[in-house]
């Protein structure tokens, strides 16, 4: 198809380097330079979309950001984009896109038959119609979701790639408009470090759409010039293609750098796009404003557009939207579009609702022989063709805001519309800011500075070039004074002569009284939002703007309300009869502009979403069948399958070899902490329930932590190495909370203490051998150590040497048996564990994973701090009262005799053996006193760790349950979803060699 | 996301560092003279302030100090140098 809108001459358009597209299937053309929307409208092709309630016909509304209709589904597969809107799209060859919500197309819609019953669909009829009965919404709202829609998310894995920067700046500039380019150039001189961000290919902002002259050089070229000084200042960096969406706390401001995204797909490689995060001592926003639209009948026919989008098709894409155009305006600028139109030999008319206008933009359209009908207002668009795109207007008398009889229809291919400038305030609003109406400008203008931060030009009302070239400067100055730098030198530039009128507020136009029964009004294109629907909000009591918004939607989708917001704001003002500043905005929220999620998650994906650490052993581990079990970020072995037998199996035959033989463990993911200075032993006896510097040099003791709540924090065996030395051990999850807490105390609270801390976690590796051969492996391999029991008994440690390693080996147990944990650097483990598992072959020795772990201690009634305590229990309810000293002050220990803490009906720790031994009790069931059908169930307590044990060949079970060592012996009832009610008897935690021969054996 | 002045690594972004509370609650000295009540106030009651509140950072993932600043919780900004010697706070 040929491009027979295209004007022969002019634009920022390439005509050498012609570019195909497809368009729901239809090969057409364009040039580089153009976005999709400007090569489709350069085709004739103004109908693109249906919207997204009614399926209504829409056409392309606007040249930027703020389009809301014409939204598409960019490419397939991989490189799908849902929802793109046609005006932010760069010509690439070979780009394919297809209109969203339509079925089978989107000239045979066949929604759009809601169209018809469109009266009966209002804001809200959703909550009024499929409510009841309530249990059918759930296929009310598959239907309706089907019905309403925008593009399709992904199925198939992005391919791209994503990146995320950090960035520093004295100033940043957003927006590389006059009022930034101006402002960024003044910064850059002045010797600040600036940064300029554009969301355009170039700088230039409104002046690449104008016609307009500088220093007698046409915009675009004095643009050119800009850059260039721009270009040979070190200073400053230009990030064109970027998209500042976030203006957070503190001066940071965060940005979109699109990297490929013009490329033909073939030709794009390495990374899609970028997320800076930019934080800048000042940030001036210079980020222009958007064009409103007018609200009358069927105002939204494909062929109506923003007049400032129709001068931007003309002047920087050289198309000629309309050979027969009306504009209707309540303000100057919007005669740009007539002036561009009538240029390249339009026919124009501008209906303009104002009595009169003698300002520069309107005379000079008069001189090029446009028809100007003043005090006249548009109110109903008409058409007959099956795209919608419009025919005719019908125009009312307008004066002094009253609105008259008709009286013009006119014929006409195109409709410009403009109803004044909305300040793209948003950066400013998330900053802390709050816009301010300015009636003489009628629009809400930034008010009071939060942050670091100026808006200048059109961004803060100041639409006029002039006052941007100024304010730029002027805005710029005051940064670097801020800063402490030089002001620049002054710049001026001469301009064209202009004069303006003022603007005519001017909102809904049409009848009052005949509200929803006529062609609608709207306000929200993307949404449906009608001003018939913000009148029934207002009518039906919704009085705050913010839930006017949620009910009718008005200001939501993917242009979150750049177009419509406004108006509506004004229209509700007047339903409610206040004003405008009565009524406020909506929030201004971050994202400005979607943002992918590619790019937010940029390179934290699979494996680097989440570190994972692993032990010197992991290897190893995964040649023997391990499957492993994350703890915290460590990947742990469960237990180690082999010749296919199932976890059951495997756990069974890993506890009876440490019960019978010898296991081996590797433990080394346990917190390591290494304790020196004059005062370590003060500084433990602080931190934990039991005393520390009565221990000798070369013994273990077990450890017991509790928050100053007196509840249990964290475990584990220490030693003493030396007179000020202790070696702690923590959980495994508990690691790095510990040495912070730690940290903490030390820093904050007790700086005199000489102490130093070191997390030796992952230096060292920790191996338990168990069992009752354990004495005989480790006899093997290390020959400096006696480890015969008078010499080496329970809960000590030696020091000693294995295949010439160094290694700190701990006679101490989590499994109730003979056990030795060998402490070896980690650079070594590999080699010292190959050489235990070697020794260990003539024992039969077997590498056991985390649950025969579990299951051995449960047997024996040992706790895991954090699975059978859960931040509410003190060691007087674990039955470890025994391990609170009584003559010194630790952390937690006055809170153990508070009311609460010390008061009778606590949750008790206990052990659960269910009346049918082969039953296991599911964890985390409920235990209560007897059956009940009472709601809700009286609730002693829950089962906290639940195991078959083969040692005892039935099954076993930990518990914590109310006032429970007073109930041993008594049975109580379990009862989880799965099981029902099983009975159980309370009894002691330790199933198992009670008197703890086995660990003390000789 | 803040930025936050370590006394002692300067200027970092908010992600270094983990919030500790309200600073200058000091534990006291003798716990087993007071009333539950009181100590009840020092484990729990803190004062939230609306304004300008001191409190205290750790640098997690730089230097690991602990220090105090005083931030304001209505417009997030930082009053006063921070100070590298804490006293007090560490529950």
């Amino acid at each position: 198809m040929s491009q027979s809108f295209r004007l022969k001459e002019g634009g920022r358009i390439d005509r050498r380097r012609k570019i195909r597209f497809q368009f729901n299937g239809k090969s057409y053309y364009g040039y580089e330079g153009d976005t999709l929307a400007s090569a489709l409208l350069a085709n004739g092709v103004h109908f693109v979309a249906r919207s997204w309630k009614y399926h209504r016909p829409r056409g392309i509304m606007t040249a930027g950001v703020e389009e809301s209709n014409a939204i598409v589904q960019l490419e397939t597969g991989a490189y799908t984009v849902p929802n793109a809107k046609a005006t932010e799209i760069p010509l690439y060859d070979e780009l394919q896109a297809s209109s969203v919500n339509v079925s089978p197309s989107l000239a045979h819609d066949k929604m759009a038959v809601v169209q018809k019953f469109s009266r009966f669909l209002p804001a809200g009829f959703y909550y009024k119609t499929f409510m009841w009965p309530q249990k059918y919404w759930p296929r009310f709202e598959e239907k309706i979701r089907e019905l309403a829609g925008l593009g399709v998310a992904p199925k198939a894995r992005d391919a791209d790639r994503y990146e995320k920067q950090f960035m520093h700046a004295d100033i940043l500039v957003v927006g590389a408009g006059p009022a930034g380019l101006a402002a960024a150039l003044a910064a850059g001189k002045g010797g600040a470090r600036v940064i300029l961000l554009d969301d355009q290919a170039e700088v230039g902002g409104t002046l690449l759409s104008s016609d307009e002259t500088i220093d007698g050089v046409k915009a675009v070229q004095w643009v050119a010039g800009m850059m260039q000084a721009l270009a040979e200042l070190p200073n400053v960096k230009v990030f064109l293609r970027t998209t500042a969406f976030g203006y957070q706390d503190h001066n940071l401001v965060t940005a979109c750098q699109r990297l490929t995204d013009h490329l033909p797909l073939a030709e794009r490689k390495g990374t899609r796009e970028r997320i800076l995060k930019i934080r800048a001592r000042q940030v001036i926003l210079a980020t222009g404003a958007h064009e409103r639209p007018l609200v009358f009948a069927n105002n939204d026919l494909p062929g109506i557009m923003l007049s400032g989008a129709i001068a931007s098709y003309v002047n920087r894409y050289a198309i000629l939207p309309g050979k027969s155009a009306l504009i209707f305006t309540n303000n100057d600028e919007g005669y740009r579009a007539a002036i561009a139109l009538k240029q390249h030999g339009a026919n124009v008319t501008v209906i303009d609702a104002r009595p009169v206008s003698g300002g520069t933009l309107p005379q000079r359209a008069h001189g090029l022989g446009v028809s100007i009908l003043f005090e006249s207002v548009v109110v109903e668009a008409f058409s007959e063709q099956f795209d919608h795109h419009i025919e005719k207007v019908s125009v009312a008398a307008y004066r002094k805001g009253h609105l008259g009889e008709v009286v013009a229809t006119l014929c006409c291919d195109l409709l410009g519309v403009s109803g004044g400038w909305n300040p793209v305030v948003h950066l400013f609003a998330q900053s802390g800011g709050k816009a301010v109406w300015s009636e003489e400008k009628a629009c809400f203008v930034p008010g009071v500075s939060v942050q670091e931060q100026a808006s200048v030009g059109a961004a803060k009302g100041d639409f006029l070039l002039a006052e941007a070239l100024a304010g730029g400067q002027e805005v710029a100055n005051a940064a670097l004074g801020k800063l402490g730098l030089p002001a620049a030198p002054p710049m001026a530039w001469e301009l064209d002569e202009y004069r303006e009128n003022a603007i005519l507020p001017l909102w809904l136009i049409g009848d009052r009284a005949q509200m929803g029964q006529g062609e609608k009004q709207f306000v929200d294109f993307q949404n449906d939002v009608s001003a018939a629907d913000i009148y029934l909000a207002a009518r039906e009591g919704y009085q705050s703007v913010e839930h006017v918004k949620r009910y009718t939607a008005l200001g939501f989708g993917t242009d979150q309300g750049k177009l419509g917001n406004i108006n509506g704001v004004a229209i509700l003002a007047e339903a409610l009869q206040q004003t405008i500043p009565q009524t406020g905005t909506t929030t201004y929220r971050p994202n400005y502009t979607p943002v992918t999620f590619g790019a937010l998650a940029g390179r934290e994906l699979g494996d680097f979403f989440e570190p994972v650490r692993t032990t010197c052993i992991h290897a190893w581990h995964e040649v023997h069948g391990a499957v492993f079990e994350d703890v915290g970020n460590w990947k742990r072995p469960l237990y180690y399958a082999l010749d296919n037998e199932d976890m059951q199996a495997a756990v069974r035959r890993e506890c009876l070899a440490v019960r019978n033989g010898v296991g081996i463990l590797d433990a080394s993911t346990l917190g390591k902490i290494d304790v020196q200075g004059p005062d370590a032993a003060e500084f433990l006896n602080r931190m934990y329930t039991n005393a520390w510097n009565k221990l000798g040099i070369g013994k273990c003791r077990y450890g017991l932590m509790l928050d100053e709540n007196g509840m249990v924090f964290d475990d584990g065996v220490n030693i003493r190495l030396g007179e000020n030395h202790y070696l702690l051990s923590t959980t495994t999850g508990g690691a790095a909370r510990v040495m912070q807490w730690m940290e903490k105390w030390l820093q904050t609270e007790w700086p005199e203490l000489k102490v130093h801390l070191a997390s030796l976690t992952d230096h060292y590796s920790t191996f338990a051998v168990a069992g009752p051969n354990a004495r005989k492996v480790l006899q093997k391999v290390c020959h400096d150590i006696d480890f015969a029991a008078e010499q080496f008994p329970f809960m000590s440690f030696r020091e000693g040497h294995i295949m010439n390693v160094p290694v700190r080996i701990m006679r101490i147990s989590f499994s109730g048996e003979l056990c030795y944990e060998v402490n070896v650097p980690s650079n070594y483990g590999r080699a010292v564990w190959d050489t235990l598992i070697q020794a260990g072959q003539e024992f039969d020795i077997t590498p056991y994973g985390t649950e025969a772990m579990h299951v051995l201690r449960a047997e024996k009634g040992f706790i895991i701090v954090g699975q059978d305590t859960d931040g509410s229990m003190t060691p007087a309810d674990l039955g470890m009262d025994g391990l609170v000293a009584k003559t010194k002050d630790f952390i937690g220990k006055r809170s153990l005799s508070r009311s609460h803490t010390a008061g009778s009906g606590r949750k008790q720790f206990v052990g659960l053996l269910s009346e049918d031994p082969q039953q296991v009790l599911p964890e985390g069931a409920q235990v209560l006193r007897e059956e009940t059908i009472q709601r809700p169930a009286p609730m002693l307590g829950q089962v906290t760790s639940s195991y078959y044990s083969p040692t005892l060949e039935r099954s076993i079970a930990l518990a914590v349950i109310k006032d429970g060592f007073s109930l041993m012996g008594s049975t109580v009832v379990v009862w989880s979803a799965q099981t029902g009610f099983i009975k159980a008897q309370v009894c002691s935690p330790v199933f198992f060699d009670e008197e703890g021969s086995r660990q003390h054996a000789a | 996301m803040l930025l936050i002045k370590c006394p002692w690594c300067g200027e970092r972004a908010e992600s270094e560092f983990a919030a500790g509370g309200e600073a200058g609650i000091v534990r006291p000295a003798n716990p087993e003279s007071l009333s539950d009540e009181a100590w009840g106030d020092y484990l729990f009651m803190r004062q939230n302030k609306r304004g300008l509140q001191h409190e205290q950072w750790q640098h997690v993932h730089g230097c690991r100090r602990w220090f105090t600043v005083h931030r304001d919780t209505v417009s997030y900004a930082f009053r006063e140098e921070s100070s590298p010697v804490p006293q007090g706070g560490a529950a």
